[in-house]
């Protein structure tokens, strides 16, 4: 150990960088020149990098692209579900003769395959009816259960033509309009079809305020205004197009 | 040129003597024999590693006057999530994170399995005891103003387990599978949600889609005994070390003691 530095020093004395503060020429002790930096082994003039800084480069680099071939595959993995659109079939709910035009009718269906009871779903379907629709031109109305506050299942309470909510005391009118509360938004609705005479019911969609439709939002996110902007479309759902 | 090869390094200490040889002659007692075993054990283990002196540092570091039993708050929450940890690794032989299956497991364990319910109520106890002792230990801290320098990095450490215990706590909530941690994590997901721009995204992330779907328990469970413990244990260890490297500081009601001149000086 010791030998090494002693050649490295006499390599970078008889380099003639600087002088060394025994052999130099004016003796001031105090404001003798510091000893210069010693080269790295194999050093050349006018090298741009040393072997050394060359190799742990490269090491680093080696480590990072190891890294990364298992940890970015990993992640990619866990995240996949975010990017992905989520397929969701029409289903049937039963004759147009099951829905008046003055009151809902519920009906279940499967919003998730292969979890049971837990995916499954009730919504409100009615006839469209001309003298309170006239925003929306779908001829069936399918009200999704999800409250907007923050999920939780509401219910039509037929007598006082409401939707409430239990958890928090959300009211929303006929057309799924708040009234009271705190949530932030209509109730959602499905896209609806009739088919072999059977009503259909399609993809969720999200309303604001005006009843114009956007691709379908979690609850507890305002659709008015700038905020349509702060809760964007996730790549999970489907546009809202047709 | 002449290739230069460096000499091996000398080592820097001579090693410690090896123990004595016992006597040949009639020796020591059984008993003594005994005793003495262990310490060889100890002895051949720290002369291979040298944890003696780590141990012995840690446990017997010098700690300020006035240290009383607000300080041991810190050590309560560790022992706490150590206990957490214990449960929670048995609860998993007997869980299983299906969804048709989960809540039928829980039965099991509640019922059946024998001790079941007492380990199940000691995981499920000690969750809410950790955040209790957590949040009193934070407070010791911020009170007797440990939080300051040289401290604020493991203060910002600590916040960050406070954020991850929580997660273990939301995370945990939906593993019974019942109403109410359904439709609790439902509300959960959804209040998360609400974070601009990225909130959205986040949910899908924890629900994998944009429904409550088939695979958001396992995630869930995934979450809940691997990703989070795992970064709590790292994140201790590092609060740990810090707390022994830089000392813990004296109560705010202790002045410190100069020395006889100074002392004069001051008045």
């Amino acid at each position: 150990m010791a030998d090494h530095t002693e050649t490295e020093r006499a390599a970078g004395a008889a380099g003639g960088d600087g002088v060394s503060p025994r052999t130099g020429g004016n003796g001031a002790g105090a404001l003798a020149p510091r000893l210069p930096k010693p080269k790295p082994p194999g050093y050349f003039e006018g090298e741009t990098m040393t072997r050394r800084a060359l190799f742990s480069g490269g090491v680093v680099a080696a480590g990072g692209i190891a890294t990364a071939a298992i940890l970015l595959p990993a992640i990619g993995f866990a995240v996949g579900p975010v990017f992905e659109e989520e397929d969701f079939p029409w289903q049937s709910v039963g004759p147009p003769s099951k829905f008046g035009e003055d009151d809902y009718t519920p009906v279940t269906f499967s919003m998730v395959t292969d979890v049971g009871e837990a995916g499954k779903t009730l919504a409100y379907v009615r006839r469209r009816n001309p003298a309170i629709d006239t925003k929306l031109m779908d001829e069936y109305v399918a009200i999704s259960t999800r409250c907007a506050h923050l999920g939780c299942p509401v219910r039509w309470v037929s007598p006082a033509q409401r939707f409430v909510c239990p958890c928090h005391g959300g009211v929303y009118d006929a057309q799924g309009q708040v009234e009271g509360g705190p949530p932030v938004r209509p109730l959602d609705r499905f896209k609806t079809r009739v088919q072999n005479g059977q009503v259909q019911i399609g993809p969720r969609y999200s309303v604001n305020s005006d009843l114009k439709r956007f691709s379908a939002r979690d609850p507890g996110e305002p659709l008015d205004g700038l905020w349509q902007y702060l809760y964007p479309k996730r790549f999970s759902v489907p546009p809202v197009s047709g | 040129m002449a290739i230069r090869i460096p000499k091996p390094p000398l080592p820097g200490r001579r090693r410690p003597p090896r123990p004595a040889e016992p006597p040949p002659d009639g020796g020591p007692a059984l008993k003594d024999q005994a005793a003495e075993a262990g310490v060889g054990i100890a002895g051949w283990v720290d002369e291979r590693t040298g944890v003696g002196g780590f141990t012995k540092g840690m446990l017997f570091r010098k700690v300020p006057k006035g240290t009383n039993w607000f300080y041991t708050l810190g050590s309560a929450t560790l022992f706490a999530f150590l206990s957490q940890a214990v449960t929670g690794i048995f609860l998993a032989m007997y869980y299983d994170p299906s969804p048709d299956r989960a809540y039928d497991s829980v039965q099991h364990i509640t019922n059946e399995v024998w001790l079941g319910d007492l380990v199940r109520g000691m995981h499920r106890w000690g969750a809410t005891v950790m955040i209790v002792l957590i949040f009193l230990h934070m407070g010791r801290v911020f009170f007797f103003g440990a939080y300051k320098y040289p401290r604020e990095l493991n203060w910002v450490i600590g916040v960050v387990l406070l954020v991850l215990t929580l997660g273990m706590g939301f995370t945990g909530y939906l593993l019974p599978f019942d109403q109410r941690s359904f439709w609790a994590t439902v509300v959960g997901v959804n209040i998360n949600g609400t974070a601009p721009v990225l909130g959205p995204y986040l949910s899908d992330f924890l629900r994998a889609g944009p429904e409550f779907g088939a695979t958001t328990l396992s995630r869930f469970y995934a979450i809940h005994m691997l990703l989070i413990p795992i970064l709590i244990a790292a994140l201790i260890t590092i609060h740990l070390y810090l707390v022994v490297k830089l000392g813990t500081t004296a109560p705010p009601w202790l002045k410190a003691k100069l020395p006889e001149p100074l002392e004069k000086e001051r008045v």
